[in-house]
């Protein structure tokens, strides 16, 4: 008898899920006023916004399947570099160029996929970082293509769709940042409140059970590593097209713990988690850096600490808690 | 030839000996609480200004900075251990990564603002100096002390691990943590020992390595993917694994750079994916 | 889009008249370095420089007053210093951009410096191709095929015939090898072998063991300042590989103040090319390095503080020479040809490439007053970077 409630049950959650709340409207509209009441810190909006396409990427697989990686700058750095060549062989058009670049991290990442879905816990986590020094070096070992440690030179991004210049004031570069984030999160959204997204998270929750009730749990994960690898080449290729430079350190292990970190100051599993950790932690290392540009990391340090220590969930769980007390 | 592979195999050795210091704590406290302290690097950075500052300021032999070293670092562990990572033990292991990687922040800034960016410089006394020469081959002395620091150790722990009562403690804590806790084993303080044992153990290898690597600020950082990779190879809590572990990747190390120099580079990466694919709870891990 | 046009109309009328009201007020020099991360000691000495300098010179000129705002791109971070390039420039109002201790971060702010039409002065990143990223850049550290192209002829000239080069893998390695072969082979001299380490590498014994079985007459070497040169210097001795059997060459940063502590006795003979030499006799020299060490706790100038110092030297006589005005155009047309003494010696700017011209020393360390010493033992003067005219 309850079967065939369940599935009406399931649905209905799931639609829940997906109706948005006025928090994520009011989100979305704040993300537009740096356009008006700070349109000097636009670049730096930017950067941002690039940053958190970057996390929800890794809270794809972190947060929702469980995949702990410190090597996903590969992805950034794959997709960053390929938009980044195409434009110095003669291909500078922005959308197309992106959407090949995000393609191209997309196929790695699920040939990639074949291994990770191999290894757990601290394996996974030594195998990821392992490919990512090794797509560094490869891409240091690579000069002639890469420019090595100087980086790529001469790439030009034409304007998008022909028409809006990238400027000094990064207005062309905001608007194009933010509406792939946009994009990007509207995917992810419906992803992981799709039934796939379930699956995934019965997969993080008990893998054992899952090939029990029935779902292939190593096809989800690749799917989703493939598709997280997509967007981390995306904003890869965000970076590159936006600022018309690609070096090594967009692959390096830097890259990889920082995502890391801010995904997890902000709250894994939310997707609205690493957009915030992305904001926090970026702005509060641009005004420390601006008031002590040696210590800043200091501040940074214990930002983190304190955060652990009092917001075991991250920014936004503690936020969600308070919300949810005063209901 | 045979000389080639012999100076190979030992100046390989050596490094990875100093791997196997700078590693081994991380390794054991990992295996017995779960408790990942990207940290640990940091440890052996402060131990490396220790061994600096006590040599500089107060003018003490190279041989009596090493101890202090181990000591410094043992005793700050244990501070920082019972202040502050007690509280994560049942966080997490993302908070824990996010707590540990903010102490390496706070303890990179700390450095920078006590001992400046300088590349700080190590003296040796003149007899740890130079080579000496046998059978043909050319041995330096220093990474010759590096090696037998490194075997005395490891005896000390494998002995002190085997036959004392604590070592019996750390093995049951290790094996089992639930289990030796319902027999009324203080886990904890077996534990905090240990973390003080293995963060000392850190300290010392990173006054070792100042002389072989150097020591900035970033020495946290820089040997942290060290750190991971000899933990991970070697597998969780094992002190034989950790050994195996560090000696495979400073001679693959080296001897795939004198070798393939084209692929020198990747080819500790290269082992450390493929040992984890085949064997992803490392050379000798159990769990 | 209307909307937006609207913005930005409204924000540059306020731009301009914020603009306007600051005339005659402070310029203000953006200074973008790695102050923090595994460059922050280079972003640290380079900085000392800058402050130096100031303190020598007072913070004004052409009765303005001059303000640095700092900022930190944590590393080698091309797209990080590109942005506080762009931030400085519509935010802050900067007048001239300065710092850049890495060639990609000095790449990636390129292009602001021309968009913004703003004087860009490289103080370090030392890749020939820099000051051809922008009209806008002149540099005031070195070039590396300026050191060792030059180097490698004399080492000819020297009676050395064959020499095997060991260097970092990556761009600055790739270049100083290129340049000291080129000038080695052009004259006649054989390149026995060559070898790359990686960049960040903790263990040098296998290359130098391979160096060691090709027994050359000669190793040339470079390596990234910092740990690495003392690593090096130790591990060459320990196989042997030491003066007078082997002669071993290499860029100053091999034998920089705290390599040479560390190497002690195993530095003696190691010849290296640079343009900056502490131990260089001279009162200008003299009177520098007297009052770096004062300011710095003791801690002696290197190369990336004199590549401070002197660009604060370029932008202080460049605003001399408009009268104060911060154009960018009017400061580039004043820079080139900028010829002066420094404490590095006798340098100029030149006017085509806008980049520096110098006196490369090559020296051999040797023991002076029981110490051992950068010693000069030729001095080849008015040495321009080989490159810019090749690619012409």
């Amino acid at each position: 008898m309850t079967d065939s409630i369940a599935p009406i049950e399931s649905r209905d959650w799931l639609r829940r899920r997906s109706r948005w709340s006025p928090f994520e409207i009011l989100f979305w509209l704040a993300a537009l006023l740096p356009f008006i009441l700070f349109p000097t810190y636009l670049p730096l909006a930017s950067q941002i916004a690039i940053a958190a396409l970057f996390a929800i990427s890794v809270d794809l697989i972190l947060g929702y399947a469980g995949i702990v990686t410190l090597g996903h700058a590969m992805f950034f750095g794959l997709g960053a570099y390929f938009a980044g060549i195409i434009s110095v062989r003669g291909w500078g058009e922005p959308v197309s160029g992106l959407l090949m670049a995000g393609l191209f991290a997309g196929i790695i990442g699920y040939i990639v996929s074949f291994l990770i879905t191999r290894v757990q816990h601290l394996a996974l986590l030594m195998v990821t970082l392992g490919l990512g020094l090794l797509t560094y070096e490869l891409a240091n070992a690579l000069h002639d293509l890469t420019g090595g440690t100087d980086g790529l030179r001469g790439i030009r991004t034409w304007p998008i769709f022909g028409q809006f210049k990238f400027d000094l004031w990064g207005y062309t570069g905001y608007a194009y940042t933010l509406a792939l984030l946009f994009l990007c999160f509207l995917l992810s959204r419906r992803l992981v409140n799709s039934s796939f997204g379930l699956a995934l998270r019965g997969i993080r929750e008990n893998v054992k059970r899952m090939p029990a009730i029935g779902a292939d749990h190593k096809g989800h994960l690749r799917l989703v590593y493939a598709i997280s690898a997509a967007i981390a080449g995306l904003a890869g290729g965000l970076m590159a097209q936006t600022t018309n430079t690609v070096a090594l350190d967009s692959l390096s292990f830097e890259r990889s713990a920082d995502v890391v970190v801010m995904l997890i100051l902000g709250g894994t599993g939310r997707l609205y988690g690493a957009i915030l950790g992305t904001i926090i932690f970026l702005v509060a290392r641009d005004q420390l850096a601006g008031i002590n540009p040696q210590y800043w990391y200091f501040g940074i340090g214990l930002l983190l600490m304190v955060v652990v220590l009092f917001m075991p969930t991250g920014i936004l769980g503690f936020l969600a808690r308070i919300v949810d007390r005063r209901k | 030839m045979i000389s080639q592979i012999v100076i190979v195999l030992f100046d390989g050795f050596a490094f990875g000996m100093l791997l196997f210091l700078l590693s081994v704590g991380l390794s054991v406290t990992l295996g017995m609480m779960n408790f990942i302290n990207l940290a640990h690097g940091a440890f052996g950075m402060f131990g490396g200004y220790v061994a600096v500052t006590v040599m500089r300021q107060l003018g003490l032999p190279f041989l009596a900075a090493l101890p202090l070293a181990f000591i410094a670092m043992a005793l700050l562990s244990v501070l920082i251990e019972r202040s502050l990572f007690r509280r994560l033990y049942k966080a997490g292991e993302l908070n824990q990564v996010l707590f540990t990687i903010g102490v390496v922040f706070v303890a990179a800034a700390a450095a920078t603002f006590i001992f400046g960016t300088v590349q700080q410089v190590i003296i040796l006394p003149d007899w740890l100096r130079g080579s000496v020469e046998f059978g043909g081959v050319r041995f330096g002395i220093y990474r010759a002390f590096i090696i037998l620091v490194a075997l005395i150790i490891t005896a000390l722990l494998v002995f002190g691990l085997e036959r004392t009562r604590l070592g019996a403690q750390i093995r049951a804590a290790v094996d089992n943590q639930r289990m030796a806790q319902g027999l009324g084993l203080d886990v904890e303080r077996v534990f905090a020992i240990t973390f003080a044992l293995g963060c000392g153990l850190a300290g010392l290898g990173g006054a070792l390595a100042v002389e072989i690597i150097g020591l900035s600020p970033s020495f946290g950082f820089q040997m942290l993917v060290y750190v991971l990779i000899v933990v991970s190879v070697g597998g969780l809590g094992s002190i034989t694994g950790s050994f195996v572990g560090a000696a495979l990747l400073g001679i693959g190390d080296v001897a795939g750079k004198y070798f393939w120099p084209e692929i020198g580079s990747f080819l500790i990466y290269l082992l450390l994916v493929a040992i984890l694919l085949v064997r992803p709870l490392g050379l000798f891990g159990k769990r | 889009m209307l909307k937006r046009t609207a913005v930005a109309a409204v924000l540059g009328l306020g731009l301009t008249l914020s603009a306007g009201a600051m005339a005659q007020e402070t310029i203000k020099i953006g200074v973008i370095l790695p102050y923090s991360g595994p460059f922050a000691d280079a972003a640290n000495q380079l900085q000392a420089g800058i402050d130096l300098y100031i303190a020598e010179h007072g913070d004004e000129v052409a009765g303005r007053k001059i303000e640095l705002i700092k900022r930190d791109t944590g590393g080698p971070a091309p797209d990080v210093a590109r942005r506080l390039a762009q931030e400085l420039v519509v935010r802050d109002n900067v007048d001239i951009l300065a710092g850049f201790a890495l060639t990609p971060e000095a790449l990636g702010a390129a292009e602001i410096a021309t968009e913004a039409q703003k004087l860009m002065v490289v103080m370090n990143a030392a890749t020939s191709v820099v000051t051809e990223q922008s009209p806008y850049i002149v540099r005031t550290s070195v070039t590396i095929p300026q050191l060792n192209y030059s180097f490698g002829k004399w080492a000819y000239e020297q009676g050395i015939r064959e020499a095997y080069t060991l260097v970092a893998d990556y761009g600055p390695g790739i270049d100083a090898e290129a340049s000291f072969a080129k000038g080695f082979t052009e004259m006649g001299g054989t390149i026995v072998g060559a070898d790359r380490t990686p960049v960040a590498n903790p263990d040098f014994s296998a290359y130098v063991q391979r160096v060691a079985d090709a027994s050359p007459e000669a190793v040339y070497i470079f390596v990234p300042g910092g740990a690495q040169p003392a690593a090096i210097g130790k591990a060459l001795v320990d196989r042997g590989l030491a003066p007078p059997d082997i002669k071993v060459l290499g860029q100053g940063e091999l034998t920089h103040p705290e390599a040479l502590e560390s190497m002690g006795e195993t530095a003696r003979g190691i010849i290296t090319t640079f343009h900056y030499t502490l131990e260089r006799d001279d009162p200008l020299n003299k009177a520098y390095v007297e009052g770096y060490t004062a300011a710095n706790n003791g801690r002696e100038p290197d190369l990336f503080s004199i590549g401070g110092y002197d660009g604060m030297h370029l932008i202080y006589e460049a605003l001399k020479a408009t009268n104060g005005d911060t154009n960018g155009d009017a400061l580039v047309e004043a820079a080139k040809g900028m010829a002066w003494d420094s404490p590095r010696g006798p340098m100029s700017i030149d006017p085509e490439t806008r980049d520096v011209i110098q006196t490369v020393y090559i020296r051999e360390i040797q023991e002076v007053d029981g110490e051992l010493q950068n010693v000069i033992v030729q001095e080849i003067p008015d040495v321009k970077d080989p490159l810019h005219g090749a690619a012409k």
